[in-house]
């Protein structure tokens, strides 16, 4: 099982509905935050184009924040789902250095917090807060591995990209195009 | 300016003195979460609501902690508005409650040493104070010199307080500043409206047509989500914009037109469907009268003629005019909502409107559908009495169709004049912040020192509180019972809200103050219940359902008995007066206005001068949210857009602060982010309403960007239905805060 979220770019309006649901599940303190909108503005008026995504975490399989991280605090969880269990975290933030997408804030009460794929809600069978909230619909999640899977049903039919893929961390979140 | 009504900044009363109290706030401003836990609180209740932070009124639930805490709201799967997903506005709406500068307590205005202030008051104090001022008004002048200016749930109860007490002077700026002009256009052309929510078929279409209408930045939560399933299932959008909005960065055809010339590019696609053939023949013949008479008027309205004032290429014009009719009926060229733009907007709707005639597009699937609602029965209350004079007589022969009580005449009848027989002394204001939202700002200040009794009720101390007599405290949504949300769309249902906590402060609900107001003017009979849950209940049960029923679902769907389409081969009557729809308008000629949409030409901005759009962000509704915290931290002020050559010549860097002048000098409050970006025309700056607060108690949003509305001093007003035309504004920089003069 690896869990991944397919998140399509064409449908995404940018509203950041993503961002206060999180908020409110994680009671993520205001002023921080676990996902963000991206957008990016392409050409010249009137040839323009923009991209709006809706980032996080990568949960990257191979993950520069787990290896630096001193205490282990930084682990992985089934389904490969990139956790910092709160109690062994003291702080450092050579994650926050490590991680090539800023995905990672310091948390004011002393630890590294970030996304979590909303763990508590998928171990019960539901989506993550950001996935089941998005008006449009723009967000997948699933199983990788589960050829069944809406998420690799659509990452079979439609062009997708990951982000800084050089880094060479690969990110389980796929955009797509 | 001093005068009787100072403007009073409410802070400096020591609202203070009722800070922030018990645990109920903390988890949403950001309890600290235990560590090592990775679900800290689990929602043990959850009580239906239905938003009011826009008015999509999507239906959800509020989720309750065990320690009476409201962790998050969560829309109702059930509800065709939302399926489940409320828009971040109605995730963020737990800032509107958590909020620490929400009113707390009725405050009275009074004059301490010359000085005006408010005291905090007793609602008793505050309650028996508006009664005397009414009924001494009422007894000097009537009681239709009292005058209601209202938006969302609230604005209903105290409609029945002043109907009751004899008035209908019932305004809302939804109409004369938003909707009013395509409502008038389509009830001319289709004889009914595309209501609230709009009839838009967006989810099955296969061609939307979108005119400076930007879904997706106007969060019209099921618009947005049907926008969505239209892209997934490939239909063509076409936006016409002169910003690429984000619906624009979705379409197959942005057409970015010059600003004001929309009209232009309207009668040249009616052109090319009349005289490429492209048109609906058989629809036309069966349900439209006057097509003869608009084929001649369209002759010379070619694409080639529209590209000199679009800016738009004729081939572009002709392509996405066949675009629209390779896909009709399953077309919409949507009516938009917020439509006052240039003061010939019932004459562009009207264009909307015969378009979508031509296509075929009302009646049929993938266009306008037919809608179906439940209807609640009004709780028994004793016949209102007939008022001597109504809102009717304020517009004084002017705006002829005005079906909705137009703000502006209201406002110009509280000033007292020669030769008025009309006057209004005393206004009730419910949900909207008239200095934002009014761009009339000389009149209104006008009427405002004029008036006998000035009573704001609201959740947060807006502008609008600051002239108040007197200022009444109300609940969030989050805290109170409601009417029922009947909505007519797709499928009839109903939509119940009901306190998710107990008030915080000293706030009551609006029911209670209407009725508390109401048995203080001796019109207990029209409040014939103790609690609002009677209400309820009685009007669920005339409905077969009941409150203790909807206290479970939330939300309940009713059967659909008449069709959403038209039915094949049938005799289809619109709701004009023939039956059939007017292309041709004998309703407007006989009022002396065009009977078909003809261009007038607008003002362009001079050298160095930029025409000002404004539009919505996703995130928040209006001036109404910039104060909360939750989506406040999204987006915390506007910025003005602004093309990089623009910027270049006048030597702007990103982020960079300047102020905006209009036309007039009027010179913007506060100063404003530079946002350099290929979105915008060379010709025009874009700003975000609701931004650039000036009331201190605001403490989150004072100062933070910039008020469009306080740079619209050039108004158009639309000859047929009194509509507020916004858009011919043009503005300058400020570079330099010391070579601010500011003249307003």
């Amino acid at each position: 099982m690896r869990y991944g979220m397919a998140i399509d770019t064409r449908k995404c309006v940018g509203c950041s509905d993503c961002v206060v649901a999180c908020q409110t599940e994680n009671n993520v303190p205001i002023g921080f935050c676990r996902d963000w909108v991206v957008e990016v503005v392409d050409g010249t008026y009137p040839n323009v184009s923009i991209e709006l995504r809706s980032e996080r975490c990568n949960h990257c399989a191979n993950s520069p924040c787990v290896r630096c991280c001193p205490t282990g605090a930084s682990h992985f969880e089934d389904g490969g789902i990139v956790l910092v269990e709160h109690n062994k975290c003291i702080g450092c933030g050579a994650c926050i250095e490590a991680c090539p997408y800023d995905a990672r804030y310091s948390h004011p009460d002393g630890y590294v917090d970030k996304c979590t794929f909303c763990i508590h809600r998928v171990r019960e069978g539901n989506n993550p807060a950001c996935v089941s909230v998005c008006p449009t619909s723009c967000m997948y999640f699933g199983d990788l591995d589960d050829q069944n899977s809406k998420i690799v049903n659509v990452l079979k039919n439609r062009k997708f990209k990951s982000l800084a893929p050089e880094a060479g961390t690969k990110p389980q979140i796929f955009y797509l195009v | 300016m001093r005068t009787r009504r100072d403007f009073i900044k409410i802070c400096s009363v020591g609202l203070g003195a009722t800070a922030l109290t018990g645990s109920a706030v903390n988890w949403v401003v950001g309890a600290s979460t235990p560590k090592g836990s990775l679900k800290d609180f689990r929602g043990v209740r959850r009580v239906p609501t239905y938003c009011e932070v826009c008015f999509w009124k999507c239906a959800g639930w509020s989720y309750v902690t065990e320690d009476g805490q409201i962790q998050k709201i969560i829309g109702n799967t059930d509800d065709p508005q939302c399926k489940g997903r409320l828009c971040p506005r109605g995730t963020g709406g737990v800032g509107m409650f958590s909020d620490p500068d929400r009113l707390k307590t009725p405050l009275i205005r009074e004059t301490k040493n010359g000085e005006q202030t408010y005291r905090e008051a007793t609602w008793d104090e505050a309650l028996d104070y508006i009664a005397t001022k009414m009924k001494a008004i009422a007894e000097k002048h009537g009681p239709e010199s009292m005058a209601l200016f209202n938006h969302g749930s609230s604005g209903k109860y105290f409609t029945h307080l002043l109907n009751a007490f004899g008035s209908n002077n019932v305004a809302a700026p939804s109409f004369a500043q938003c909707r009013g002009p395509r409502d008038t256009g389509f009830e001319l052309t289709f004889g009914e409206s595309v209501s609230s929510p709009e009839v838009t078929d967006i989810r099955d279409t296969r061609c939307l047509i979108l005119i400076g209408s930007h879904i997706g930045e106007n969060m019209h939560n099921g618009q947005v989500q049907e926008m969505s399933e239209a892209i997934d299932r490939g239909a063509v959008i076409i936006t016409v914009d002169p910003r690429l909005s984000t619906a624009a960065s979705k379409s197959k055809y942005w057409l970015p037109i010059k600003p004001s010339t929309d009209l232009a590019l309207l009668l040249a696609w009616i052109h090319v469907l009349i005289y490429d053939e492209l048109y609906n023949k058989e629809y036309v013949a069966k349900y439209a009268e006057g097509f003869d008479e608009l084929k001649v008027h369209v002759r010379n309205y070619t694409p080639e003629w529209a590209y000199g004032i679009t800016t738009l290429k004729p081939e572009l014009i002709r392509q996405t005019a066949r675009e629209m009719a390779n896909a009709a009926p399953s077309a919409i060229i949507h009516p938009g909502r917020h439509t006052t733009w240039y003061g010939d907007d019932v004459q562009r709707s009207r264009a909307i409107a015969i378009l979508n005639a031509l296509l075929g597009t009302w009646g049929n699937r993938g266009g306008i559908f037919f809608k179906e609602g439940i209807k609640i029965p009004d709780f028994p209350h004793p016949p209102y009495p007939k008022p001597a004079w109504s809102w009717q007589d304020t517009l004084n022969g002017r705006y002829p169709f005005a079906k909705e009580a137009v703000t502006n005449t209201v406002i110009e009848a509280s000033i007292p004049g020669e030769g008025k027989n009309h006057v209004i002394k005393g206004w009730i204001v419910s949900g909207t912040n008239l200095i934002v939202s009014i761009p009339l700002k000389e009149q209104l200040m006008k009427a405002i020192h004029s008036l006998d009794l000035l009573v704001v009720v609201d959740t947060m101390p807006m502008e609008i509180t600051g002239y108040a007599d007197v200022v009444l405290p109300e609940c969030t949504y989050l805290e109170r019972h409601d009417d029922l949300r009947a909505t007519a769309h797709r499928e009839p249902t109903l939509a119940l809200r009901m306190p998710a906590v107990e008030p915080l402060y000293e706030t009551k609900p609006a029911w209670w103050i209407s009725k508390q107001i109401g048995q203080r003017l001796g019109l207990g009979p029209y409040y014939n219940y103790k609690d609002f849950k009677e209400v309820l209940d009685w009007q669920l049960k005339q409905v077969g359902s009941s409150l203790n029923e909807m206290e479970q679902m939330g939300l309940k769907k009713f059967e659909r008995k008449t069709p959403v389409y038209i039915t094949p081969g049938s005799d289809y009557k619109f709701k004009t007066a023939s039956g059939k729809i007017q292309l041709y308008s004998h309703e407007l000629e006989a009022a002396g206005f065009d009977p078909m949409p003809k261009l007038t030409l607008h003002p362009q901005p001079e050298e160095g001068f930029y025409r000002l759009i404004y539009g919505r962000a996703p995130m928040h509704t209006f001036s109404r949210t910039a104060n909360n915290r939750n989506l406040g931290a999204l987006m915390p002020e506007n910025a003005v857009w602004i093309n990089p050559q623009v910027a270049e010549l006048w030597g702007l860097k990103k982020d960079q602060y300047v102020f905006l002048k209009n036309q007039a000098g009027v010179v913007s409050n506060f100063s404003v982010k530079v946002r350099i970006t290929e979105r915008i025309r060379w010709d025009s700056v874009y700003i975000v309403h609701g931004f650039g607060h000036h009331h201190k108690p605001l403490t989150y949003a004072f100062g933070r960007g910039v008020n469009d509305t306080e740079l619209i001093s050039d108004v158009k007003i639309d000859p047929v239905m009194g509509g507020t035309g916004m858009r011919g504004n043009f503005v300058t920089f400020i570079k330099d805060a010391a070579k601010k003069e500011a003249k307003s």
